[in-house]
């Protein structure tokens, strides 16, 4: 079956991106605004029949999902093996991200023409927003590691670009390039991943590489460094990149400032589809993974994503900026992906982490976006993110209060949310694993809750504020995206992820367990009833609390210093120490080195001008001596 | 007149007709002119370049001419050309037009300045299109010395200063050459009848112990002009103090001639001596990329960021070409041709922000973007391209140098291309660290809301420049299918 027209997916949005901003000067922001729209919707419709062809027309081969190749044309070579092919690959993951790219790329635009009306360069937000769907979309139908790697960068300037979105505000500049440097730290390491992987594979093709029967899962390469494989290696650095990108410990400072972007990037990049591309890099390489020394990899993964998910959720807790609060809930969100692909096993039911992750990044690309979006709706009304600057607002913004209300159901695992069905396989998957890592999700599920709970009472209950103006409801274009949001919210939940999306690409059926499943809805309930007790009103019990917590509270309230540290390592030791000290030796020894050879030669020639002194005794006494020298010497041979 | 010598032969032409021009417009007319036509004959020599390899010509080098010149010492007029040479004789005349572009307002003494420009340029293609090696150092001399000139007269600062530190280290670097050259010169024939022409010393196997001492004193000459560290110091003042046309074609092309020079002579004519020295110049160019990327970080003057900048980009064609790899290679010319563009284009925007604000202190500078929007986002393309964003040419090119060094399996040479890719986030750092100062940010001076926007020949100037940037980053294949072609003699020769 054709599916060489899944090209157009990325081409549309390039197209868009390069008339937009070409013309942003002479385009009306309207037809501007409609372009971005128009264009999202054609992908977005491609997207669905590309799905629904996929799934439903061409389906399963003997039991098994194909990897079929849209289209695939070479763009530059290396050597006689290693070149770089630009092209579409379709398999269950990449459609599914295609589905969430566009759909959520699409609210986001429809909802953004309402939110940033009238904003100077909102051509140039539009541009942009395009800019970032097209790259998005060619990381996720890569056909192999390089293509990703080059999308992988675009995303991140496009990220860059859309954070600086108000480029003359001190802190949005300073979140833009702290963004953009802190990630390409960490593509350092997936570059260098890339180049070993690349050596030894002598390939980049994700088929070739992923392929279980395959020479380098089945005999590996023999090489190994610190006891481990050189391929565990590359596999290690390359999680480095996706643990960038994903804001994962210790890799995430970046992603609280990048809130300093117009909220709707927000929803789109640092929630729904950017941030969880580190959890796509292992599902894509997730053969890799498992087969490579036994999955000691996997082991790495699934801590660092169970630890950012306590860390992040705990700092949750105790920031007053929704947006920041959303940050890091999105940070513990993708910990709990990062750990279900962590615990994952290859086939059959034991592969039920690496379906449960995608299941969760698909519901929470749903649910958090609707979280952002809501958020962005009340700040387009009280003209702040604090806390403190909200409260009461559900009688004057009914659609965002429901809207908001039921991603927060949805985000602490209440059923039948489309939350509590992925975070369900997730722990289900987890405790088959280790207890330990269940217990810190089961946990983190309760926090998630609570903190959830504590921004939605702050907002749309609690003290209500003098507002100078009266808060009014979003107008239609951001409230049709809430629904449309807060709809996927509650029925996504239900499609059987498990009969699509399987490690091995043969499906297979996911049980309920109704303990595991009751004892975390039950936790949740507990998260939610405590913020009620503490938020529902006015009173002195959070801060009892907090005072109870002592420094602890003040760690987690300062993000556990990591800031500063980074900070204090940049700045100090890399700018003023490093970077400094070399400027002054290039000026200093190299550069006044060479002048003194320069100034040495001089002063010889000063010295030694002075035998030209024009006198023809001078020359004459040192050429008799000269004579009589030589002539010493050639007596002394002989 | 054959193809290639027309490179001599129009700019020659261009300086006698600028001669008898009275004043700017005729000057800059003329000059215009001029490099229009060479663009066109750069354009016209790839096409039949790439016809002359459709039709089956798989000589080494095309287009070749020769005569003698200089009969007792067999000095000859030799010139050829392969895919390297062509796009550096593409790169060159972009970067002369743009720069006349960008150079049209200039006060004094425009006709001289133009002539200087254009001798210069006659320098640089001279030297690209020389097969016999005395051929090729006149032209190199050619093109240095009108740099003296162009920066003690037309330049800003320290200028006397900067400029004669650049030409005596420049001369230093001659001096080694020449000797190189003779050295060359005086086995270039076990039987007596020697010549200057590379092709014939190539086809000769000079002793390794000869190749030992001669490799090194070649590649310095030409590493020098190429910024290898510690031989780079006369880059960053001589940079800060020349004019922007001066800044564009010296960093754009002139800075080529190293790596050109190097790949070229001494690694070709020297194969033995580069394999054995390749290890001690690899340590030199990593400490060159990663020291100037660091550099840069702390420069506030934008000039001096851009020259160090060099140092750090020019380090990395040193290095490709050190390691001894096809892939490498390739990628060194890519790097060669994609800094070219890049660093011309940044010295281009800087004189128009210095024009303007009469100030490179990015510390005076701020929210640039607000009040001349094009020259910024320009700038920002431009730093984007030059911290190797996929799309631009600076991508392909330091991709493909890291793929190909990490094909070496030893660890030195793993370490080495390690280390030097750290440079792709340094080089984030101080890009970033300027477009956050001066581009964004609120507007740091009342005076700047009245900056005056681009005008008409800066914006050709700059486009002239960016388009081939993205040509390379966006379609590398042709390009890269082109190079790998002509540098199958090189594979031979030494792999």
């Amino acid at each position: 079956m054709d599916f060489s027209y899944t090209v157009l997916i990325p081409l549309i949005p390039l197209f868009v991106f390069l008339v937009v901003g070409i013309f942003s000067n002479y385009l009306n922001p309207k037809v501007a605004g409609a372009i971005g729209v128009l264009g999202l919707s054609t992908t977005t419709l491609l997207s669905l029949y590309t799905a629904y062809k996929y799934f439903f027309e061409v389906g399963k081969v003997n039991e098994v999902y194909q990897t079929i190749i849209g289209t695939k044309t070479t763009w530059i070579h290396f050597s006689e093996v290693l070149h770089i092919d630009m092209g579409v690959l379709l398999d269950p993951i990449s459609i599914m991200m295609l589905v969430v790219v566009s759909s959520i790329s699409l609210m986001v635009h429809i909802y953004s023409l309402g939110y940033m009306k009238g904003e100077i360069g909102f051509n140039r937000y539009y541009a942009f927003l395009s800019l970032f769907t097209f790259s998005m979309y060619s990381l996720v139908v890569a056909t192999n590691i390089f293509q990703m790697y080059i999308f992988w960068e675009l995303v991140g300037v496009s990220s860059f670009l859309l954070i600086g979105y108000y480029y003359d505000k001190p802190s949005a500049v300073a979140a833009a390039k702290k963004a953009f440097i802190v990630t390409r730290f960490a593509d350092i390491g997936f570059l260098i991943g890339i180049l070993i992987l690349s050596f030894y594979a002598g390939t980049f093709d994700f088929q070739e590489l992923n392929n279980p029967q395959g020479s380098l899962i089945l005999n590996g390469v023999g090489s190994s460094f610190m006891g481990l494989s050189v391929i565990a290696w590359a596999l290690i650095l390359m999680f480095m990149g996706g643990a960038g990108k994903s804001a994962m410990f210790p890799l995430h400072i970046w992603l609280p400032d990048a809130m300093e972007g117009p909220t709707p990037v927000s929803a789109l990049i640092h929630a729904a589809t950017m941030v969880v591309a580190g959890v796509y890099l292992v599902a894509r390489m997730f053969p890799l993974y498992y087969f490579i020394d036994g999955g000691f990899v996997l082991q790495i993964v699934a801590y660092v994503g169970a630890f950012t998910s306590l860390f992040a959720g705990v700092i949750a807790c105790t920031q007053n900026d929704i947006k920041r609060v959303l940050a890091f809930s999105t940070m513990s969100q993708i910990g709990y992906m990062m750990l279900a692909l962590g615990v994952s096993g290859f086939s059959g039911h034991e592969g039920l982490g690496y379906m449960a992750a995608m299941f969760h990044l698909f519901t929470h690309a749903m649910f958090k976006a609707l979280l952002f979006l809501g958020a962005g709706s009340v700040i387009h009304a009280v003209h702040s993110n604090m806390m403190k600057d909200m409260g009461g607002l559900r009688k004057y913004m009914p659609i965002s209060n429901i809207t908001f209300l039921i991603a927060a159901l949805a985000i602490s695992g209440i059923p039948p949310f489309a939350g509590f069905f992925s975070k369900d396989e997730i722990l289900v998957a987890a405790l088959e694993k280790s207890p330990l890592l269940f217990a810190i999700e089961w946990a983190v599920a309760g926090v998630t809750a609570f903190y959830m709970f504590r921004i939605y009472f702050g907002i749309f209950w609690g003290k209500e504020n003098s507002y100078a103006h009266t808060p009014h409801e979003s107008p239609w274009v951001m409230t049709i995206p809430l629904m449309f949001l807060a709809l996927m919210s509650i029925v996504a939940g239900f499609i059987p992820f498990s009969e699509f999306i399987a490690a091995d690409r043969m499906p297979f059926e996911a049980h309920f367990n109704i303990l595991v499943s009751t004892v975390s809805a039950s936790v949740g309930v507990v998260g939610i009833v405590v913020a009620w007790i503490f938020y529902k009103s006015e009173n002195n019990i959070p801060e009892r609390v907090s005072k109870a917590f002592g420094a602890f509270y003040t760690w987690a309230f300062h993000k556990f210093y990591f800031d500063e540290l980074y900070l204090f390592v940049t700045k100090k030791i890399i700018f003023n120490g490093v970077s400094a000290s070399f400027a002054w030796f290039d000026k200093k020894v190299v550069d006044d080195g060479m002048i003194g050879i320069g100034n040495a030669t001089l002063n010889t020639s000063e010295k030694i001008k002075k035998l030209q002194s024009g006198k023809f005794q001078d020359y004459a006494t040192w050429f008799i001596l000269g004579a009589i020298a030589l002539t010493l010497y050639f007596l002394s041979k002989n | 007149m054959d193809i290639l010598s027309l490179f001599i032969v129009a700019p020659i032409i261009t300086v006698a007709v600028l001669l008898f021009a009275k004043n700017l417009n005729q000057s800059r007319i003329i000059s215009l002119i001029g490099s229009l036509v060479q663009l066109g004959m750069a354009i016209n020599l790839m096409f039949a370049y790439l016809a002359e390899r459709a039709s089956g010509n798989s000589a080494i080098m095309v287009f070749t001419k020769s005569f003698v010149w200089f009969k007792s010492l067999n000095i000859r007029y030799d010139i050829g050309a392969d895919g390297i040479t062509v796009f550096m004789i593409i790169l060159a005349s972009i970067v002369v037009l743009a720069g006349v572009f960008i150079s049209w307002k200039i006060n004094d003494l425009p006709k001289e300045f133009f002539i200087s420009l254009i001798v210069l340029a006659t320098g640089v293609y001279g030297f690209f299109i020389s097969l016999d090696l005395f051929l090729m150092f006149l032209f190199f001399e050619v093109a240095v010395i009108p740099m003296y000139l162009l920066i003690g007269i037309w330049g800003s600062g320290p200028k006397e200063n900067s400029a004669m530190k650049l030409t005596i280290m420049l001369m230093g670097a001659s001096a080694l050459l020449l000797v190189g050259i003779l050295g060359l010169y005086f086995y270039s024939s076990p039987d007596g009848a020697l010549t200057f022409n590379i092709l014939e010393i190539s086809k000769v196997n000079i002793p390794a112990e000869v190749q030992h001492y001669l490799f090194p004193v070649v590649f310095i000459g030409f590493a020098v002009i190429g910024a290898l560290f510690p031989f780079h110091t006369w880059s960053p003042s001589g940079h800060a103090s020349a004019p922007t046309a001066v800044s564009m074609l010296h960093a754009g092309v002139l800075m080529k001639l190293g790596g050109y020079g190097v790949f070229r002579v001494a690694m070709f004519l020297l194969p033995i001596g580069a394999k054995e020295w390749s290890w001690f110049f690899i340590i030199l160019s990593v400490i060159g990329v990663v020291y100037g990327a660091l550099a840069a970080i702390k420069q506030t003057d934008l000039k001096y960021i851009n020259a160090y900048s060099s140092v750090s980009h020019l380090g990395l064609v040193l290095f490709a070409l050190l390691m001894l790899n096809k892939t490498t290679w390739n990628g060194a010319i890519i790097q060669s041709l994609s800094h070219g563009f890049m660093t011309a284009l940044f010295f281009a925007l800087i004189g128009m922000i210095y024009e303007r604000t009469h100030t490179r202190d990015v510390r005076e500078l701020g929210g640039l973007l607000k009040v001349i929007p094009f020259i910024s986002v320009i700038y920002v393309i431009a730093g984007l391209a030059s911290l190797g964003l996929p799309g631009f040419s600076g991508f392909v090119a330091e991709m493909t140098i890291f793929v190909g060094a990490f094909q070496h399996v030893d660890l030195f040479h793993r370490v080495a291309t390690i280390i030097g890719a750290t440079v792709i986030v340094i080089t984030a750092v101080y890009i970033l660290r300027v477009v956050g100062m001066m581009l964004m940010g609120p507007v740091k001076k009342e005076a700047y809301n009245l900056l005056p926007q681009a005008t008409w020949y800066e914006k050709t100037g700059v486009f002239l420049l960016l388009i081939p940037i993205i040509i390379i980053g966006t379609m590398p294949l042709w390009i890269s299918d082109i190079i790998t072609e002509s540098i199958k003699p090189f594979i031979e020769r030494m792999l």
